[in-house]
C-alpha cells in the first residue's frame, strides 16, 4: 500500500489551518489513488480528542508522537518512523515554515525527491505529480518522482479544507529519536510581537514595506487607512526590522487576508507575501522601481515613491469623501 | 572553531532567467552575482568572530557550481572569509535539492565545521530547504529563518519567525543554521580586501574528491524530476500610472477608487 502520510501541525489544541488543508487533499489523493490517507501529530500529550479529529478531513489513521513541539528535527524522526510501519509513497503538508524544515529534513533521511511551494497535486498513472510554479509564478513546472518516497509540500493556502465526516483510529507510535533531533530547545515559543491588532476583518487594508525607510513613516499609512476607513498592515521584512506588528503582517508566517482592496507602498511582492493577499478583490501598488513584481499581480500599479503619493492621496481621499 | 558559509551565484537581477524547454533546465547564464542573502551569513560568521565570545580561528566558504560560481568564493573572502572550496564537477550539474544538500554535506564532512551558515533562500530556486537538508545528513542540530544569534554558555540563542510569532531556540554546535535579512547589515567590502582576495586559498574539489556518490547527484540522478513546463492562467494586465505630476496621480487614482465603489 503506497498510501499518503500527512503531517499536521498544532499549536495551543488546535490544527493549523494549511495542515487540515494538506490533510483535505491528502485525502482526496488517497481516494483518487485507491489507497489511504494517514496524518501523524507530534506533540506533548496531545488528546486523544484532537488527534482523532483529523478523521473528519479524511485521515483513516493518525499516528500519534509523544515529543517535542514546534521543532523540525523530532518529526523528521517521527514520520520516518512511521513510514517504516506504514509503507507510504508520498509526505504531504501544508504550507507554512516547519514543513519546509521537515519535508527537506526527511527527504534528506530518505533519499527522497522533494518539491515545495506545491499550488497543485494530480493523479498521473497511478503516481502523484505536483505542480510548482517557479520564476516568480511565471511558469508552472511539473515535478515527477523517482524515489520510493516522494515529499510534496504545499504552498500557503494551495489545498483547500474539507470536511468529509470520517473517523480515524489513533495509533501510538513510540520513537527513538536521533541524538541530533533533541538538542535544538525551545525556549519561548509564538512570542507576538508587537500590539496585537486585527487585520483579517478589515474591508481595506493599506500596507506597508521596507520602502517605508522607517518605523516613523508608517504614519503615513495610518493616515491613509484612516481616510479610507481601513487598517494598516505590514510584510515580514517591516516587522523583523521592528518597524510594526507582527499580528498586522500578511504571508506565508503571518495572515491570510482578502480585502476588497488592498494597497500596498514600498512592498516589493514577494511570493511569500503575495500567498496571503492574492485574494484581494482590488489590488494597488505603489513603488518607485517599475520592474517590483508587485506590479504583476496588481490591479492599478503606481510607479513613483510613496513618500510624495500617499501624503497627497490622503488629502485626496479626505476631500472626495468629505464631498 | 571554524564556520563554514555557503555561498551561491545567482543570475544578475535584470537577467531573465528562464527554462530550457528541451532540457526542463534552469538557464543561468549572463551575468551573475553573489547570492544577496549570502553576504548575510557571512556577516553573521564575521560577527562571531568579531564578538570574541567563541573562538573563532577561520571562516571558510563554500559553493558548487560551474567555474563561473568561484565569483561568489572571491565576494566571500574579500568580505572576511579566510579561504575558499569550489566543489566543481559536470556530474553534479542539474542536481534538485536532494541532491544539491548531499553533495554540500559531504564537503562540509570533509572540513568538520563546528558552525555551517547559509541564507535563508537563494535568489534564484526559491527553495529554502537546503539548511535542513544538509543538517540531515551531518547529523547536527538546525534551524532556518534566523534573525538574531547571541552566544549564551557555548551555545547559539536563535529567534526566528515562524508561523505562530517568533521562537527563541538554543542550539548547541556543532549545529547548521539560515540566516534572513534581517539579521544584520552587511558591510561593503574594502578595496584592499577585494584586491587581496585573489591571494587567499581557493581549493576546486571534484566530486569524487568529496567522497560523493556519482549516483545520487546530477540531473539524471535527481530524486524529483521536472518535466514539463506551462504558462499560469493569464491574468489580466493591471493599469499602470507613472507618478509625473502627483497631483494628477492622485486624482487618477480617486477615480479608479471611486469607480470601483471602494470611497464609500
Ligand atoms: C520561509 C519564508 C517565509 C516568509 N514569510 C513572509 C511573510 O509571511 N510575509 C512577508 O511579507 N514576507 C515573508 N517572507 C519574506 C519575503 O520573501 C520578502 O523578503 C518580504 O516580503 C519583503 O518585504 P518588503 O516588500 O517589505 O521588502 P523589499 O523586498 O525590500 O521591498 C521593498 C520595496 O520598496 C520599494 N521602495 C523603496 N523605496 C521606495 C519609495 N520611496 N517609494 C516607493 N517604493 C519604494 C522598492 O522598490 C522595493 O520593491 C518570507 C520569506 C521566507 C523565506
Amino acid at each position: 500500500m503506497s498510501g499518503i502520510l500527512v503531517y499536521a501541525l498544532h499549536y495551543e489544541g488546535a490544527f493549523n489551518k494549511n495542515s487540515l488543508g494538506a490533510v483535505s487533499e491528502g485525502a482526496r489523493l488517497a481516494s483518487e489513488l485507491g489507497t489511504e490517507c494517514h496524518a501523524i501529530v507530534v506533540g506533548e500529550g496531545v488528546s486523544d480528542e484532537l488527534a482523532a479529529s483529523l478523521g473528519a478531513y479524511g485521515a483513516s489513521k493518525v499516528y500519534r508522537v509523544e515529543g517535542p513541539e514546534g521543532l523540525a528535527q523530532p518529526v523528521v524522526d517521527a514520520m520516518e518512523a512511521a513510514i517504516a510501519a506504514g509503507g507510504h509513497g508520498y509526505a504531504l503538508f501544508g504550507g507554512g515554515l516547519l514543513g519546509f524544515e521537515i519535508g527537506a529534513g526527511l527527504a534528506a533521511r530518505l533519499d527522497a525527491g522533494v518539491c515545495m511551494e506545491v499550488t497543485n497535486v494530480r493523479v498521473e498513472g497511478g503516481k502523484l505529480v505536483a505542480e510548482r510554479p517557479i520564476l516568480q509564478d511565471s511558469q508552472i513546472s511539473s515535478v515527477h518522482y523517482r524515489s520510493d518516497v516522494g515529499v510534496i509540500i504545499g504552498r500557503l493556502n494551495a489545498f483547500e479544507i474539507k470536511q468529509t465526516g470520517g473517523t480515524a483510529t489513533v495509533e501510538d507510535l513510540s520513537v527513538e529519536f536521533k541524538a541530533h533531533s533533541l538538542q535544538a530547545k525551545m525556549l519561548q515559543r509564538g512570542e507576538q510581537r508587537g500590539a496585537d491588532v486585527n487585520i483579517e476583518d478589515a474591508d481595506i487594508l493599506v500596507a506597508g514595506g521596507r520602502g517605508l525607510g522607517n518605523a516613523e513613516s508608517f504614519q503615513l499609512l495610518e493616515d491613509l487607512a484612516g481616510a479610507l476607513g481601513g487598517a494598516v498592515a505590514a510584510t515580514r521584512a517591516v516587522v523583523d526590522a521592528g518597524w510594526y506588528s507582527y499580528s498586522a503582517q500578511i504571508g506565508q508566517t503571518g495572515k491570510t487576508v482578502a480585502p476588497k482592496l488592498y494597497l500596498a507602498a514600498g512592498i516589493s511582492g514577494a511570493i511569500q507575501h503575495k500567498v496571503g493577499m492574492q485574494g484581494s478583490e482590488n489590488i494597488v501598488a505603489i513603488n518607485k522601481d517599475a520592474n517590483a513584481p508587485i506590479f504583476e499581480f496588481s490591479d492599478l500599479g503606481v510607479v513613483g515613491k510613496l513618500e510624495q503619493i500617499v501624503p497627497k492621496l490622503t488629502e485626496a481621499v479626505k476631500a472626495r469623501k468629505g464631498a | 572553531m571554524k564556520i563554514c558559509v555557503l555561498v551561491k551565484s545567482v543570475p544578475e537581477a535584470g537577467v531573465t532567467k528562464r527554462i530550457n524547454p528541451s532540457t526542463g533546465r534552469l538557464e543561468r547564464g549572463g551575468e551573475t552575482r553573489d547570492n544577496p542573502f549570502d553576504t548575510h551569513a557571512i556577516e553573521a560568521a564575521m560577527q562571531l568572530k568579531e564578538g570574541g565570545e567563541l573562538q573563532v580561528d577561520e571562516i571558510v566558504a563554500v559553493t558548487m557550481g560551474p567555474e563561473a560560481a568561484a565569483k561568489a568564493l572571491r565576494k566571500a573572502v574579500s568580505l572576511g572569509a579566510d579561504r575558499s572550496i569550489h566543489l566543481s564537477d559536470e556530474a553534479l550539474a542539474g542536481s534538485d535539492v536532494n541532491g544539491t544538500g548531499y553533495a554540500l554535506a559531504r564537503v562540509l564532512a570533509t572540513e568538520s565545521p563546528d558552525l555551517v551558515l547559509l541564507g535563508q533562500q537563494s535568489d534564484d530556486g526559491e527553495c529554502y530547504t537546503i539548511g535542513a537538508v544538509v543538517a540531515d545528513h551531518l547529523q547536527m542540530p538546525s534551524l532556518t529563518q534566523v534573525i538574531k544569534i547571541d552566544v549564551e554558555g557555548g551555545a547559539l540563542r536563535c529567534e526566528r519567525q515562524a508561523e505562530y510569532g517568533y521562537d527563541t531556540v538554543s542550539i548547541p554546535l556543532p549545529a547548521v543554521i539560515s540566516v534572513g535579512d534581517a539579521i544584520n547589515e552587511p558591510r561593503y567590502p574594502s578595496l584592499k580586501a577585494i584586491m587581496g582576495a585573489k591571494k587567499k586559498p581557493l581549493e576546486t574539489k571534484s566530486a569524487a574528491d568529496a567522497g560523493i556518490e556519482a549516483d545520487r547527484v546530477g540531473y539524471d540522478h535527481a530524486r524529483a524530476h521536472c518535466a514539463e513546463f506551462a504558462e499560469p492562467p493569464a491574468k489580466a494586465a493591471g493599469q499602470i500610472i507613472e507618478d509625473e505630476d502627483t497631483s494628477e496621480t492622485v486624482e487618477k487614482i480617486v477615480a479608479w477608487l471611486d469607480e470601483r465603489k471602494l470611497l464609500a
